[in-house]
């Protein structure tokens, strides 16, 4: 069973949902943060990491003694990153999406790949009972980010165990990277106008890859109750409620979990996981 | 010309809020929404959209049926998982494709097309505090960092024409594609903080990025009162990294009630401490040398 935490908009509580569910559940869980350009999920869960391996995209280094001017590089990619004049040949590593075009073709044999990293992903275990933790970060400037995110995906429980995916805010490449193959979608939101319009947009995405789908609504009543309307008109089934409570706002901005500060809410999100359960393909959930 | 690009690393800690409560504090400015993929200025600013266009950005692989002899060179050849066969029919996955061209040209058949691809739209709109130039990028689109571009861009252009000397951006959050976008040429970044651990490890982000691209910038921090040891370690940091703080605003609902009346901070309540600190923050940013300096944009 993989479990993502998506949102549209940031700030709305993913990292607290995907924190706090995965230390209330009673059996073997691996969390992944896939938030890969603002990584928190470790601030919250305190991993030791065991291993780092970095993220590689292989972009071209041109041979000028072989190389014939011919152009052909740089017609064929569509990323402006190969630029060919009369004697010589620039590349843009920054701005190459490693589609391998080049390599392909270049009648000479000139185009070859080097290695370009990314960032990192790192894995480890939480200090807690039977949960595995892995995360990716992008290295300052780069700008893809999917390869990073497949790559700490790669990581996910074995068969039947179960993976949370903290997924970036947004609607494009990166959160699609992130919900794509995954059995269900939790989307976490506030009842505010930008929360609301942020989850339309969310919502969008998740019935464009037919995800099986549920809310949490994050600070209920810090706004208005547009959401609730919105949630019905859509069929949209509301999993969970949070309270606008300045004691949880608190406990968030030193890293401590809601349920280690409110012993009830390790019920509550255990709650959330069997609907999730009953909402998502059964055969999917562990006993 | 000068433009103020307002960013966060962190999603949700006020950029939108507050882009909109600096909006009234000018009397002439240019407003930029920078924030494409989910985009939220507009429910404040309720724009009078003047001009709707386009955005083309880029093109999607499409395999002809009747010209496809199933040879399978582009499953080969396609990085991106994109190609799909089944039976012998060969298919491109939309969601996957990166639009790189390499299937099409490498087709020995030529039976795959290669139609430019609407992927969202761009706006030019009237507000009550100026012009703005804002987008939608169409769900799951790739290029939200040239759409990006291409609004700030579109912003200058206007802001020239229409001798606007000011460009407010209201950024988007992390630190990837759309954030870069955002940030190049920019006179200064003022990050909005938050007192919590999060908010504070993707502030240090967002400010080595933009030293990484060498764009001065000043720190404010909101809620400030939900933990004051986490503001003062915002404070060190600041200081540690030669990042002005430009001010402090405390943690209150009133940011909440205004954008459920459409309105900003200091059209809802002008005397309250938040649109006090509000006022400060927009003076000391302005008399922030970046600010003063004249860029050729």
């Amino acid at each position: 069973m993989i479990i993502s935490i998506a949102s549209g908009k940031g700030g709305t509580g993913k990292t607290t949902v995907a924190a706090n569910l995965a230390a209330s559940l009673n059996q073997p869980v691996t969390v992944l943060d896939c938030d890969v350009e603002e990584p928190n999920l470790h601030l919250f869960l305190h991993p030791e990491i065991q291993s780092r391996e970095k993220v590689i995209a292989p972009v071209p280094e041109i041979d000028l003694d072989r190389c014939t001017f011919c152009k052909k590089c740089m017609d064929i990619c569509r990323f402006n990153a190969i630029a060919v004049t009369a004697n010589t040949v620039v590349t843009f590593p920054e701005l190459c999406h490693s589609c391998g075009g080049c390599t392909v073709i270049c009648p000479e044999n000139a185009v070859t790949e080097k290695e370009r990293i990314l960032g990192t992903v790192e894995t480890g275990t939480v200090p807690l009972p039977d949960m595995n933790f892995g995360q990716g970060l992008l290295d300052i400037g780069q700008v893809m980010v999917p390869p990073v995110i497949r790559q700490v995906k790669s990581h996910r429980a074995p068969d039947q165990g179960i993976t949370l995916i903290d997924a970036p805010p947004g609607t494009s490449c990166p959160v699609i990277a992130a919900m794509k193959d995954t059995d269900f979608v939790i989307l976490v939101t506030e009842p505010t106008p930008f929360g609301l319009n942020d989850l339309k947009l969310a919502v969008e995405t998740v019935r464009l890859l037919n995800i099986p789908h549920g809310l949490i609504i994050n600070r209920a009543g810090m706004g208005d109750d547009a959401v609730y309307a919105y949630a019905k008109d859509k069929n949209l089934p509301v999993l969970m409620e949070i309270p606008y409570d300045k004691a949880i706002a608190q406990a968030y901005s030193k890293g401590d979990l809601i349920i280690s500060q409110q012993e009830d809410y390790k019920e509550k999100f255990q709650t959330l996981y069997k609907k999730i359960c009953f909402l998502a393909d059964s055969e999917k959930c562990a006993p | 010309m000068k433009e103020l690009v307002i960013l966060s690393g962190k999603g949700g800690t006020g950029k939108t809020s507050l882009t909109a409560a600096f909006a009234g504090l000018e009397s002439s400015l240019m407003l930029c929404d920078a924030d494409v993929d989910a985009a939220d200025l507009h429910l404040i600013m309720a724009p009078d959209v003047q001009e709707t266009h386009d955005f083309v950005g880029g093109n999607e692989a499409v395999i002809a049926p009747d010209r496809c002899t199933g040879c399978g060179t582009c499953l080969e050849l396609c990085r991106f998982d994109a190609i799909d066969e089944n039976q012998g029919e060969y298919t491109v996955d939309a969601l996957n494709c990166e639009g790189c061209g390499v299937c099409v040209d490498m087709c020995p058949e030529s039976a795959i097309d290669f139609p430019p691809k609407t992927c969202g739209q761009w706006f030019v709109s009237h507000t009550r505090f100026g012009p703005m130039v804002h987008a939608r990028l169409g769900i799951a689109e790739e290029n939200s960092g040239r759409l990006v571009a291409l609004v700030r861009e579109q912003a200058k252009k206007r802001a020239r024409d229409a001798h606007i000397d000011l460009i407010l951006t209201d950024g988007p959050p992390g630190i990837g594609c759309p954030v870069i976008a955002s940030i190049g040429q920019a006179s200064a970044i003022l990050i909005v903080a938050e007192p919590t651990v999060s908010g504070i490890h993707d502030m240090k982000r967002v400010g080595e990025l933009a030293a990484h691209f060498k764009i001065p910038a000043m720190v404010c921090i909101n809620k400030f009162d939900l933990n004051l040891d986490q503001t003062r370690a915002i404070e060190t940091i600041a200081r540690e990294k030669n990042i002005l703080v430009a001010g402090k605003i405390p943690f209150d609902p009133v940011f909440t009630k205004a954008m459920i009346q459409i309105q900003t901070l200091l059209e809802y309540d002008d005397t309250c401490p938040a649109a006090k600190a509000v006022r400060n923050i927009w003076e000391t940013v302005m008399t922030h040398p970046a600010m003063k300096l004249e860029r050729l944009m």
